[in-house]
């Protein structure tokens, strides 16, 4: 028994490091599940959602009965699931006489539970009930614009968190270039109150303005719903530091192929391809031939002028 | 960005997100309609907004379309893994800090002398390779019975058995500084292999047996008729430790209990014992606990104890000898 096991294949270890601690993280993937009892409102919803983050996230399709979000030890499952899927979001429905279609928000900080935020789903719209031009239709992984408006957001402690839980949940990965053909969502979420959120999801319409900026036109697509805000649990104060920590400094990206040389200075490699010159193509001879014919002729026009004048000179 | 109403949005471009503040929608429930209208008018603002400034990025043409670069995002969100801490020194990094020695970078191809060409450094048919020595010329040292080859042999093994060992030295003390390479795992934790989970902390046996003592006095009777399992020690003596002497003494020791006794009475009647000893507490002290009996005493009347002022044993008696 070997006491350092390193894995086996090429596909493992590329796993493995895919897992592993980043200095600049990608996306968060999203884990969905529920409960013991689920109403149609609340699994359409993470059905739905699950459509909506299809590249990022993933569903349980099994209850389960031990997760209880808020409780002291009802964490434990839900820790083993994010370290198994590698999900630091988990979206959790379940629907209870007390607190009916009920969904639990949460983060994980290292596999730990970081904050939690509980809220209720209410006149909830599905996907199937809007008709709209499917031509508009919202391309699948495409990165949304997400709006919230509302004094709210500022002011309540609960908004606040819901506010960046929600940003987390929609943002999908941090990317350096944007395709701005692809944009085509918008989340809008508006603090109707201090404990109502009203969330809804868009298609966007680009149209013709006179400048380079085009005119957007939001139309309902997605799912539409009230959030009331139940209960909530921020993370605590040394552990929001850890996890806002950044490294200032970005990765140095490996040159290739440059070497410093103290006498020479920065000196460069340029690997050239083999050329097969058998298959290469033949020039094209018409046109060449065409511009040679073309510059053969300007040629003897000059000469010609040339001794034209000479012998105008002479004669003169 | 302003608009019209003089209403500035929080806009984070490098994540497509903007908040605007200021708007405060109506107490009264309006119908759900026109809340939803509301609200969307609302949200297109913010988009129109963030695409002002999108779309007045320089973009670069390619097949697809435009491409923009994003600036990177203002929000602070919180990571989802520990940033990856720094691997500690190898014990061979160490030494070679120490002397200076630089690291070189090895051809694949070397010159073989025996053979005029050029071997691979490692793999098949390689340069030095310790299998292909035909001759080995006997030293003075050597003892005659000894195979030769046989010994380069375990020689071989030895040193790749120190080298496995250091190697598992080095991931020990990464491991112990938490930065253990994510496709290594170290078969001393039992659990599955995985990207971060953090280092367990191990409790020793002097606190696992502390907790169980905990445990054990917990039950109503102690611990004392508690089924002991197979090989569990007696629990250590619980309460206060109390060591007293022996009257007569063991070999050497004349009398061990008298000596204390003298030692303390010493110090006591010693030249510097007002340095040792403070009187006036000590009259203080002796003073009050006389009081308390005399008060006991008084007590048992029959006077409860909710009647009677409380003592406030902070204050001092009236009468200090001094």
């Amino acid at each position: 028994m070997n006491e350092i096991r390193t894995p086996k294949t090429g596909k493992a270890k590329r796993v493995l490091e895919k897992r592993a601690p980043k200095l600049v993280e990608t996306g968060k993937k999203t884990l969905i599940l529920h409960g013991t009892k689920t109403s149609a409102t609340v699994s359409s919803f993470l059905m739905e959602l699950y459509r909506l983050k299809k590249g990022g996230a993933i569903k349980y399709s099994r209850r389960n009965e031990n997760i209880r979000p808020f409780e002291a030890g009802g964490e434990t499952s839900l820790e083993f699931f994010s370290q198994k899927t590698d999900c630091s979001i988990f979206v959790y429905g379940s629907h209870t006489k007390k607190r009916p279609d009920n969904l639990v928000l949460g983060r994980m900080y290292d596999h730990q539970v970081y904050d939690l935020i509980e809220v209720g789903i209410e006149n909830f719209k599905s996907l199937l009930s809007f008709s709209y031009d499917k031509k508009i239709a919202p391309h699948e992984g495409s990165k949304p614009f997400i709006c919230f408006t509302g004094e709210g957001f500022e002011n309540v402690q609960e908004l606040k968190q819901l506010k960046e839980v929600l940003t987390d949940l929609f943002r999908g990965e941090v990317v350096d270039n944007l395709n701005l053909t692809g944009v085509d969502r918008a989340y809008v979420c508006s603090a109707i109150s201090p404990d109502k959120v009203f969330l809804t999801h868009c298609a966007l319409k680009l149209k013709k303005s006179g400048t380079i900026v085009p005119r957007i036109e939001l139309v309902e697509v997605g799912p539409s719903m009230d959030l009331v805000i139940r209960r909530n649990r921020l993370p605590n104060e040394s552990l929001k530091k850890e996890a806002m920590r950044t490294s200032k400094d970005n990765p140095k990206k490996k040159v290739k192929n440059v070497v410093q040389d103290a006498v020479l200075g920065k000196q460069g490699k340029i690997y050239v391809p083999d050329q097969k010159i058998e298959e290469m193509q033949l020039v094209d001879k018409s046109k060449g031939l065409k511009r040679e014919r073309k510059e053969a002729k300007l040629k003897q026009k000059e000469e010609a002028e040339e001794t034209a004048s000479k012998k105008n000179k002479v004669s003169a | 960005m302003e608009t019209e109403t003089n209403q500035i949005y929080q806009v984070d471009v490098g994540n497509l997100l903007a908040f605007n503040p200021n708007h405060r929608f109506t107490s009264a429930p309006s119908s759900r309609d026109e809340l939803g209208k509301e609200c969307i008018t609302k949200g297109t603002e913010l988009v129109q907004a963030i695409a002002n400034t999108l779309f007045n990025f320089p973009s670069t043409e390619t097949n697809d379309g435009p491409i923009v670069q994003l600036p990177p995002p203002t929000t602070k969100l919180p990571r989802e893994k520990h940033l990856p801490r720094p691997k500690p020194p190898t014990k061979w990094e160490e030494f070679a800090l120490k002397k200076g020695i630089q690291k070189r970078k090895k051809d694949k191809v070397v010159w073989d002398e025996q053979t005029d060409q050029f071997k691979r450094r490692h793999g098949y048919d390689r340069v030095n390779d310790d299998n292909d020595v035909p001759i080995i010329e006997a030293k003075a040292t050597d003892e005659p019975g000894e195979d030769p080859f046989a010994k380069r042999l375990d020689e071989k093994k030895k040193r790749v058995g120190k080298q496995e060992k250091n190697r598992l030295q080095n991931l020990r003390t990464a491991a112990k500084a938490g930065a253990l390479p994510s496709h290594i795992q170290l078969a001393a934790t039992a659990l599955p292999i995985s990207g971060t989970k953090a280092q367990p902390k191990k409790i020793g046996k002097e606190d696992l047996g502390d907790v169980a003592g905990f445990a054990a006095t917990s039950t109503a009777s102690g611990g004392k008729f508690d089924k002991k399992l197979p090989g569990e020690k007696p629990p250590k003596k619980q309460g206060k430790h109390h060591k007293y002497l022996p009257v007569v003494g063991t070999s050497g020791v004349v009398n061990p209990e008298k000596e204390q006794t003298d030692k303390v009475l010493s110090k006591i009647f010693s030249k510097h014992s007002h340095e040792i000893l403070n009187v006036g507490k000590a009259i203080n002290m002796y003073n009050v606990k006389k009081e308390k009996k005399k008060s006991g005493r008084s007590d048992k009347s029959g006077r409860s104890d909710k009647l009677k002022p409380k003592k406030d044993i902070t204050k001092k008696p009236a009468n200090k000898a001094k």
